[in-house]
């Protein structure tokens, strides 16, 4: 009960945040076509589909909503501003919001500036940076920018669920499950049936909490990421990478002398190869983590992208003729529909990779030596 | 006749070209994964949801290979 009120008051928080200084924060921006000296193609008459497609999969201090077109033609975004916390070493911790850098401008290589506040200013490019206007003082961006946000509203969501339901279970042992027990269970049996004992053996409950969490973690931000609004959290290569890195310090302090032994010293196998394959063994032990960060991060920015551009087309195909444009609609709209769905198979296809990976992995790690009994355990029998 | 193409576009030549041709990669492949798999469940009905689960498992990492190279592309026209 209590953690109703609690989610109840998170939500009642963070709307009011969100939405009370928020959303006529920003100064109007000009319409980003003139000053552009950029090559692309589609620059001719105001559609400027890099900066649209990859403002929306790139993080930024701000949570932009929409942006309506004012009378004399100029954009006013509706964003909500989010803290920004900055350390400088030397003048310390600043904390404030982002909406006081409201005015950009251009500068010479096509980049948006934004004012200066506080001896500090946001260089837009593909990411947003924050810099000193002294130069070459380091600052510390430790802000709560949109994916963090993300991140912590998918922490919440996960947390609230899973123990919500971990606490019928305390209550009553031997009840049957109701509601969302069903489907948690459903899920942890799955994962434990499939992906934990079959690579784990009978090591895997010690593993169990990191292999749900790294599932229902990646799914419930995948999914979080394909709603409108939605930040794209898992598409970004700093986040796959930090969970391909605990999996890799999972899998190397669960290691054992047998692995290790295995690695460097394979046997029965003629020294001129054993020194080739001790080379690709370390090779893999360093690559299997950088594709699983990579194989995340892939997937979820290349469905995100797919869809901004099928989306995208109707405009451009609106800026040859209106009609042209209205009429690709029901296409866009038909492709997109689909490329949804199948961005919600890929969402949860994607955590199980990982998790299942990760479970190979691991498993690879903590693998004991096969005790055979005379030596030969694989031969043939003769009927 | 002098055609100039500057570094800056054949480098987008080459990301989408290497794009194109990963999808290219990508298709052949998983349509292969279909086809052992669809041979299979006709040669044993009662193993379908195994034989399912595998071929979507499959089909997500050779996917993933191809992303690998959309990827590669993308740097080579952004960075």
């Amino acid at each position: 009960m209590s953690y109703k009120r609690i989610f109840s008051l998170f939500v009642v928080v963070l709307g009011l945040s969100l939405s009370a200084n928020a959303v006529f924060a920003q100064e109007p921006v000009a319409s980003p076509v003139s000053a552009e000296a950029a090559p692309a193609p589609a620059e001719k008459k105001g559609i400027n589909i890099t900066e649209l497609v990859f403002g929306h999969v790139s993080d930024s201090h701000e949570w932009h909503w929409f942006s309506l077109k004012n009378a004399d033609g100029t954009e006013h975004p509706y964003a909500s501003p989010l803290p920004m916390i900055i350390y400088q070493p030397g003048i310390g911790l600043s904390v404030f919001s982002s909406s006081k850098f409201e005015e950009w401008h251009k500068d010479a290589d096509g980049k948006r500036i934004s004012n200066v506040y506080n001896g500090l200013y946001i260089e837009k490019n593909m990411k947003e940076k924050v810099l000193a206007v002294v130069d070459g003082s380091k600052v510390y961006d430790l802000s709560i920018t949109k994916n963090v946000l993300s991140m912590l509203i998918g922490v919440f969501i996960l947390l609230w669920a899973m123990t919500s339901a971990a606490k019928k279970y305390k209550t009553d042992k031997i009840a049957a499950p109701k509601g969302f027990q069903n489907a948690v269970e459903v899920l942890v049996i799955f994962i434990r049936d499939e992906v934990a004992k079959p690579n784990l053996g009978n090591k895997y409950l010690k593993f169990m909490p990191l292999l749900l969490t790294i599932f229902f973690f990646i799914w419930i931000n995948n999914l979080l990421g394909l709603l409108p609004g939605g930040a794209n959290f898992t598409g970004n290569i700093a986040v796959t990478a930090c969970l391909a890195l605990i999996a890799f310090i999972v899998m190397m302090a669960n290691s054992n002398k047998h692995f290790w032994g295995h690695l460097l010293n394979p046997p029965n196998v003629p020294f001129l190869v054993k020194c080739l394959l001790v080379l690709i063994e370390v090779m893999s032990l360093c690559i299997k983590p950088v594709a699983l960060m990579i194989r995340l991060f892939a997937n979820m920015l290349a469905g995100h992208i797919v869809i901004l551009s099928v989306i995208c087309l109707i405009f451009i195909f609106a800026l040859m003729n209106v009609y042209v444009g209205g009429g690709f609609v029901i296409v866009s709209l038909a492709f997109s529909i689909f490329m949804f769905m199948l961005e919600l198979l890929v969402a949860v296809i994607q955590a199980f990779i990982f998790a299942n990976l990760t479970a190979v992995f691991i498993g690879q790690a903590i693998e004991e030596a096969h005790h055979d009994a005379h030596g030969h355990e694989d031969e043939a029998i003769i009927l | 006749m002098n055609t100039i193409m500057l570094a800056g576009d054949l480098a987008k030549a080459g990301g989408a070209v290497g794009a194109g041709i990963a999808a290219l990669g990508a298709g052949v492949g998983i349509g292969q994964i279909g086809k052992g798999a669809v041979e299979a469940i006709a040669r044993q009905p009662e193993a379908m949801s195994d034989i399912r689960a595998n071929m979507i498992l499959t089909a997500a990492f050779v996917e993933g290979v191809a992303l690998f190279a959309v990827i590669a592309g993308i740097l080579a026209i952004f960075v």
